[in-house]
């Protein structure tokens, strides 16, 4: 049974860790690539048998491994137990899968990087515990893999830590994770103190057994845990670390920041749904906190000029998107969203780090453009990318975005129609900045080689032809010397992610298209669990659904009409437009200014009242005064002592006789006066 | 008093010579510089103490006393041995034996 070797699944690459983390430095590159893809491998394995196993007609819905207790005091205890059901499934496979496509691809994207045994320890450290993550069956499991993809996130965004940017994209993004963690804390004291316990099953079981829980307690948990979310999952207010941690290594954004480690927001919301069920409030709050991410992430993106920077805000965007489906009682189209948002913009990253790596570092689109000829494949991938995530039947994004626009538009939300309203929006901006990033990098002139240093390389920058593919190893000489083409090791997995991103939306086409929406069944065990009422998912008409469909459809193609006469049949349109309304564009240009006010009014002040406070009278007052004094108190006491110590016998001899002298005084007339 | 008991010594005179044994004692190992000297000062001292055990031994007709002065003399003569041997030693290593210049754990 693969029950017996769930274990398995997160402890190798765990191990693979342990291998390249400690003798990763003395092996060659090809040996760490080796076992870090080994032990990636392995766990992708395990997981298709096991979801083989689990789709087969009478497997249990759910399994559960405990082992040994972890915690156990008095009212409480905590095991160390894995739980697999369908949402789980869906997780595993996304984690593992995408997961293995990204190793092979960082194999061929890092080769010739310092450190890298030290990213495929950290890149196996991850996937040990997204795994421990997903597999988790309570709070305080799920809180360990929670910290530790932070832990690891940290350490990939500031892996280039010669770079004070990259450092301190790391710091920003620890710091801002931990904001969001404490509200995660607060909310599992909350559990513990309503339910003396951080089981899962036990806690959603004690929910469901009581249909009169709303609202109270059960709001002040759910809320806590959205603040957790929001801080993981990058979504308003705590989205600022995840444009920055761009500075990471490109393959770490698309595994780490754009198809798992922040999709742990949404994944915990949607395991805690039975919670979230019962407190409309909280729900709300995710709903909109979903649709004004979304649309205000969008914007932003509308105006960057750094390609991995667009995709940054393009990913807390979706992420919104996701948690707006959640927010509307909408799980299994969040997940669905999840699910295709793995594969496509992964995809996206992994084809933006080709870009990149084909022009030797340019991030610039400005400095780009024309490529489509130069780099074919890559072109083609990252087209797929950019149809699938604009929402272009019958691409993968299409069936999941509008599966959630629906769900929106359909809910018991009285702000249902709103919210669709700015999600349909948001797809048209969405479809306006990826064309954008599409025409500006592949179409039009080339802007390249008069900007990048390609020429000081001497050797040929034209000659190379169209499609070159070399294997890692003849590479090496062709490196830096011009625009080429990514190895075949790098365009495999562009190949495998394109054709998911294709197909990936296959799995939930609605009935309105006269799919069956595989999906919605596949997870219909995990969200029919412990909700009181179906009006979260009220099915709607046919009719209704194919015409939003429509509006939808029409709102892309606009989106697509803008960018293609912008920024193809009349470039420079953008920018005259730009010119008119020069305080708009700044304002949206410089990400609506929100890290500078972050920075007034937040840090500024908390950096002041560290130095001043804390630093200074705390810390050099307090702390090393106090110590100073103690210090100064015993010099200064043992330098009168230490007369007495003087070495010489004579002096001794003194004091003995003057000791025995007192004692004689208090022996001989002491004893009256106490007597009397 | 019978003649014999008058003719006795009586026991504040041993006491006022040990006494006076003790305090020539303990001024000569307050004064002196000599490391022998105040070797030989200590002795006095206990010879002094002895003294008082003998007297208060023979007043009370009990040979207990008598039998701690000889415990006294065995260690002391034991201390004499040692000590003599330290003061030979620290002679050899510092050409001195005044207690003055030798104030330091170290040569």
């Amino acid at each position: 049974m693969p029950s017996d070797y769930l274990w398995l699944i997160p402890i190798v690459p765990f191990v693979g860790f342990l291998i390249n983390g400690t003798l990763g430095r003395k092996f060659s590159r090809a040996l760490v690539a080796a076992v870090a893809l080994i032990c990636t491998a392995i766990p992708a394995i395990l997981v298709a048998w096991l979801w083989i196993t689990m789709k087969a007609d009478g497997a249990p819905e759910v399994l559960r491994v405990v082992s040994k207790p972890w915690i156990a005091i008095t009212g409480l205890q905590i095991d160390f137990a894995f739980t697999v059901d369908h949402l789980t499934l869906i997780m595993l496979g996304v984690v593992t899968g995408v997961g293995f496509l990204i190793h092979v691809y960082a194999v061929g994207y890092m080769a010739h990087e310092e450190g890298f045994w030290r990213f495929f320890a950290y890149l196996n450290l991850f996937m040990f515990f997204m795994l421990v993550l997903v597999l988790a069956d309570s709070f305080l499991l799920l809180f360990v893999g929670w910290e530790g993809v932070g832990l690891a996130s940290y350490l990939l965004v500031g892996f280039y830590f010669q770079k004070d940017s990259a450092a301190n994209a790391g710091k920003k993004a620890f710091i801002v994770n931990r904001i969001g963690d404490f509200g995660f804390l607060l909310a599992m004291f909350l559990i513990i103190r309503e339910f003396g316990s951080l089981d899962f099953a036990h806690v959603f079981q004690a929910i469901s057994v009581n249909p009169d829980w709303h609202g109270g307690v059960i709001t002040a948990i759910a809320l806590l845990l959205v603040l957790g979310a929001t801080g993981k999952s990058a979504q308003i207010p705590l989205y600022v670390w995840l444009p920055d941690a761009m500075e990471g290594p490109t393959p770490v954004s698309a595994l780490i920041h754009a198809a798992t480690m922040v999709t742990a927001g949404i994944y915990m919301v949607a395991r805690c749904h039975v919670l979230f069920d019962r407190s409309p409030y909280a729900l709300g709050v995710v709903a909109i906190i979903g649709a004004a991410t979304a649309i205000f992430a969008a914007c932003i993106g509308m105006v960057q000029h750094d390609i991995k920077r667009v995709l940054a805000y393009s990913t807390v965007s979706q992420l919104g998107y996701m948690f707006l489906a959640c927010g509307v009682g909408a799980y299994t189209a969040g997940i669905f969203h999840l699910l295709t948002h793995a594969f496509f913009k992964a995809l996206l990253f992994l084809s933006a780090g080709a870009v990149i790596h084909s022009l030797s570092g340019e991030q610039d689109m400005r400095k780009m453009g024309g490529l489509r000829k130069r780099i074919p494949i890559t072109f083609w991938t990252m087209t797929m990318g950019v149809f699938a995530i604009s929402g272009i039947p019958p691409f993968a994004g299409f069936f999941s975005k509008d599966e959630i626009l629906n769900q929106a538009f359909v809910s018991t939300n009285p702000l249902g129609k709103l919210l669709w309203f700015v999600g349909l929006f948001t797809a048209g901006l969405t479809a306006f900045y990826m064309f954008r990033l599409w025409f500006k990098t592949f179409f039009g002139p080339e802007h390249f080689e008069e900007h990048t240093d390609l020429r000081a390389h001497g050797a040929a920058v034209h000659t190379h032809s169209d499609s070159h593919t070399v294997m890692v190893a003849d590479h090496e000489d062709n490196h830096a010397h011009a625009v080429h083409e990514s190895p075949a090791i790098m365009t495999v997995p562009l190949a495998i992610l394109a054709l998911l991103s294709i197909i990936g939306g296959w799995v939930g086409i609605p009935a309105a298209l006269g799919g069956h929406n595989e999906i919605e069944h596949f997870l219909e065990p995990v969200f029919s669990t412990g909700t009181i009422a179906e009006a979260a998912t009220t099915t709607s008409s046919r009719g209704l659904e194919l015409g939003l469909m429509t509006v939808s459809v029409l709102v892309v193609a606009i989106g697509f009409f803008i960018a293609f006469v912008f920024y193809y049949k009349k470039p420079g349109t953008g920018a005259a437009l730009a010119r008119r309304a020069p305080a708009l564009y700044n304002l949206v240009l410089n990400k609506f200014y929100i890290d500078e006010v972050y920075s007034a009014l937040i840090i500024t002040p908390l950096l002041m009242f560290s130095r001043l406070f804390l630093g200074g009278l705390v810390d050099g007052g307090i702390v090393n005064g106090s110590g100073a004094a103690a210090g100064a108190t015993t010099r200064g006491l043992s330098s009168l002592v230490r007369r007495v110590q003087s070495g010489n016998i004579r002096s001794y001899a003194g004091w003995l006789a003057l000791g025995a002298a007192a004692v004689l005084l208090v022996m001989i007339f002491g004893r009256s006066i106490w007597m009397h | 008093m019978n003649s014999l008991a008058a003719a006795q010594v009586p026991v504040a005179a041993y006491l006022i010579l040990a006494a006076m044994l003790f305090s020539v004692g303990v001024a000569a190992f307050l004064i002196k510089r000599n490391l022998i000297t105040i070797f030989m000062s200590i002795e006095l001292m206990l010879n002094a103490v002895n003294l008082t055990f003998v007297a208060f031994a023979h007043m009370w007709h009990q040979v207990s006393g008598q039998i701690f002065v000889f415990f006294v003399m065995v260690v002391a003569a034991a201390e004499a041995a040692v000590g003599l041997a330290i003061i030979i030693a620290i002679f050899r290593t510092r050409q001195t034996l005044n207690v003055d210049q030798i104030d330091l754990m170290k040569s």
